[in-house]
């Protein structure tokens, strides 16, 4: 009876150690980023990491300013956001409200499986796909370019704008539709004028969390966007983002140099980002409860 | 002039319509592609031989070794906290502070960029541990990358299990424990699963986290320890599509689709047990 | 001999004082019948007596409850519920086979011995009149059974375990007149063994098996006497009016 209360009591702790073991690994990823990243400050300000206009991290001395990266990024994003969020927002409503039973379990099968699909599988399909597509519609000398990108990464964000913005759809009570069809509305002036207000809050941090999956997709992104960490003049030529700039770069950097440190702390901006991101999309999704 | 609302619903129905198709049919697209392509090259010899002539030909066996490698020990180290976090947030924790905060790095957890992990697991596993680029180094990333799938799936799974059998258990002297160990777990069994499958499947395609903390760029023999490199499926795709100039198409298209066939492949078995269990369920 | 001495207990969920100063006895081997309409008090005083209560987190009490003389709260919370065992409302089988579901406790509790097991089980059964009902398909699922034959099955399941006192929280309430009228009856045989506290929203029940009767009114202990008593003469218009039918 002893030793049963005995393991009882050990097991309980572990229950609660693994419990705390979230927010244990959040900070430790902030930390071991910190560790690494802040480095960099020594010998470079801030400002001219954040806002220097160019990155050659293996000139000498390395010219180490993410603005470019930055830009590229937000590019890439803003592109991607565009497309994203009238098709994820207008998916999410048809299978929420109008695709009949059988017909929404497929559709939602599709989109589960859109998710499930490993980025770098995407990023090689629009290489072969999107990318001459691209070139050829812009008559351009590479496809490999931001709008290729936005295109992927739409793609991408949508399983998540279109499964939580059905989620927020699907937990309005029923009864404010149906009190909007009993005045005589129809089913688009009811899901419209009705549904749409009253899941905003819900649709918003769908479109937020779809955001945050761009901003942080890393493979699919460095297969198709070209690459070129300049400042962006338009959509239509390459572009190179925070994460490709971490992935393509880290392998060669040495441990210790001060390109080692600068793109750790590319890794802190992108964890800030995410923070934020995350944080507020989460803040959204309790004020509807 | 008076718009006419049935119109009006006619053309908005339309227009959501193609939004869904604009998503579905692009899927279906890639998945044709893929096929088509992809298992022609697929043979004997493509799955069992090592990559020859610079990855130009041969096979891809030591990628899907590494990548089972990786994924089983991500799994193994995720799988023990993921559930027993679940068992706290489900059967321990009450409605504080403490509890918001833990949900939250839950959801910060599943944001983090993938390739801010590769970071994380370089900084602490294989420069600060001095594991070095190893299976060790990666699967400990991924593990602590599919800790928030396993949890939320775990604890839905277990919150599902009906109050009045942890009641009834209670009533009849078992204590905490025993109840959560006799009760609670085996009903829940299903939805752990469940979640566990959709884990492996998503540690076994991500490339990123495992960049710079095991992955090979060509290694031509399996790994021989856990303190060893290896080489794993989807970054071998990424190497020879875009690092190796000329590879034949039928390569690359043949390990996108071992690779896209062993993810969709454990999504379907989380699939099919997750609606069997539903049909089943007894209460 | 007093069995369970409730003195002075008050519960509250959150803010809700839901039980109010309740002083009483229960008697050794006496089926005391708890009557009361919805929100009375009388579900909590009865999940208070095998802490069952404790498991909402907003939930507090005041007072002493003791059984055989000693406080529940020191005894050990398993403990306590090995000898204050509870049949629920609904019939809740555990999602185990038939045998399982009445081994539960006794495996709980720390036997091992398959032969012994075996014959708490059977004993369990034939106390809940259901052993002949289904000593042929013992590894059935649990769920297989009628409602009355689960809610025979949890009676035997609370009796493997030993109980002195065997809490009973509406047993009734989803069964049909021919089930009920079996449970009642196990009820009568099982009070030569076990002290009984019955919680009833039918006042029939509690005439035909409770020795005496408590009422119960928003929280309050308005009257305990012998249920003939009671139910003649009783002391207090609201239990009057509550035996006659007038609210409730």
């Amino acid at each position: 009876m002893n030793m049963r209360k005995l393991k009882e009591f050990i097991i309980e702790k572990l229950i609660l150690l693994s419990g705390l073991a979230s927010i244990f690994f959040v900070i430790l990823i902030f930390l071991f980023l910190m560790k690494e990243g802040l480095a960099l400050f020594n010998t470079i300000k801030v400002s001219a990491f954040l806002l220097g206009k160019s990155w050659y991290p293996i000139s000498e001395p390395p010219l180490l300013g993410i603005l470019p990266l930055i830009l590229g990024s937000l590019l890439v994003t803003a592109g991607a956001t565009v497309i994203s969020i009238p098709i994820g927002v207008g998916a999410a409503i048809y299978i929420a409200e109008i695709a009949p039973g059988a017909l929404k379990e497929i559709l939602k099968g599709g989109i589960e499986l859109l998710a499930a699909i490993p980025s770098v599988v995407l990023g090689f399909v629009g290489m072969v796909t999107l990318v001459p597509l691209v070139k050829n519609v812009f008559h351009l000398p590479t496809g490999l370019t931001a709008l290729s990108g936005s295109i992927m990464l739409a793609f991408m964000a949508m399983p998540t704008i279109v499964s939580i913005a059905e989620d927020a759809l699907y937990s309005i009570p029923k009864n404010y539709k149906e009190g909007a069809l009993a005045l005589g509305a129809t089913h688009w002036q009811a899901i419209h004028r009705v549904m749409l207000p009253a899941a905003s809050s819900g649709i918003l941090a769908a479109i937020m969390l779809g955001i945050g999956r761009v901003i942080g997709e890393t493979m699919a992104v460095m297969m198709i966007t070209g690459n070129a960490a300049v400042i962006p003049q338009s959509i239509l030529v390459p572009v190179r983002t925070l994460t490709a700039t971490v992935a393509a770069e880290m392998g060669e950097a040495v441990v210790g140099s001060e390109h080692y440190f600068a793109l750790f702390a590319i890794g802190i901006v992108l964890f800030i980002i995410s923070f934020i991101i995350n944080v507020t999309a989460d803040l959204f999704l309790h004020k509807r409860q | 002039m008076m718009r006419n609302p049935h119109r009006t619903q006619r053309i908005a129905f339309f227009l959501l319509l193609t939004a869904t198709l604009l998503i579905v049919v692009p899927v279906g697209y890639i998945l044709l592609v893929i096929i088509q392509k992809g298992l022609p090259a697929i043979s004997w010899q493509f799955i069992f031989d090592i990559p020859r002539h610079g990855m130009k030909a041969g096979g891809i066996f030591p990628a899907i070794v590494g990548t089972i490698y990786l994924v089983s020990g991500a799994i193994a180290f995720a799988l023990p906290i993921g559930l027993l976090g679940a068992v706290y947030l489900s059967e321990y924790s009450r409605d504080n502070i403490l509890t918001r905060i833990i949900k939250l790095a839950i959801v910060n957890l599943s944001g983090v960029p993938s390739v801010v992990y590769g970071l994380f697991g370089l900084a602490l596993f294989v420069v600060f541990f001095k594991f070095g680029a190893s299976i060790l180094s990666g699967s400990l990333t991924l593990g602590i990358m599919i800790l928030p799938i396993i949890i939320t799936t775990s604890r839905e799974a277990l919150e599902s299990v009906p109050q009045s059998f942890r009641e009834v258990s209670l009533s009849l002297g078992a204590s905490k424990w025993q109840t959560i160990r006799n009760i609670v777990l085996p009903n829940a069994v299903p939805g752990i699963l469940t979640g566990t499958i959709l884990g492996l499947g998503r540690a076994a395609g991500e490339t990123a986290p495992i960049l710079f903390t095991v992955a090979a760029f060509y290694l031509p023999q399996l790994p021989g320890s856990i303190f060893d490199q290896a080489m794993a499926l989807p970054y071998h795709l990424y190497v020879i599509s875009t690092q190796v100039p000329n590879v034949d198409e039928k390569i690359r298209y043949g390990t996108a689709f071992v690779l896209l066939a062993l993810v969709l492949f454990m999504n379907l078995v989380a699939i099919i047990i997750r609606y069997r269990f539903r049909k089943r369920k007894k209460w | 001999m007093v069995k369970l001495e409730i003195k002075n207990a008050n519960a509250w969920f959150g803010h809700a004082h839901v039980l109010k100063n309740a002083t009483l006895d229960v008697e050794e081997h006496e089926i005391l019948s708890v009557i009361g309409p919805s929100n009375s008090g009388k579900t909590t005083f009865l999940r208070m007596l095998n802490r069952l209560n404790d498991l909402n987190p907003n939930y507090k009490m005041e007072g002493t409850v003791n059984l055989d003389g000693g406080n529940i709260n020191r005894i050990g919370v398993e403990l306590l519920r090995k000898k204050i065992g509870m049949v629920f409302a609904l019939p809740l089988p555990l999602p185990l086979s038939i045998f399982e579901n009445v081994a539960y406790g006794v495996r709980m509790h720390g036997t091992r011995d398959k032969n012994k097991i075996e014959n708490v089980v059977e004993e369990a059964l034939k106390q809940g009149y259901l052993w002949d009902e289904v000593k042929d398909r013992l590894g059935e699922s649990a769920f297989k059974l009628s409602g009355g034959q689960q809610q025979r099955l949890c009676i035997a399941r609370t009796l493997a375990v030993e109980p002195d006192v065997i809490l009973f929280d509406e047993p009734c309430s989803g069964l049909d007149p021919i089930s009920t009228a079996k449970v009642e009856d196990a009820m009568v045989k099982l009070k030569e063994k076990y002290t009984i506290v019955l919680v009833t929203n039918n006042v029939k029940q509690a005439a035909r098996v409770g020795d005496r009767t408590a009422f119960f009114l928003s929280g309050e202990l308005i009257e305990i006497d012998s249920t003939d008593k009671m139910f003649t003469v009783p002391k207090d218009k609201r239990t009057d009016g509550y035996i006659r039918g007038k609210f409730g």
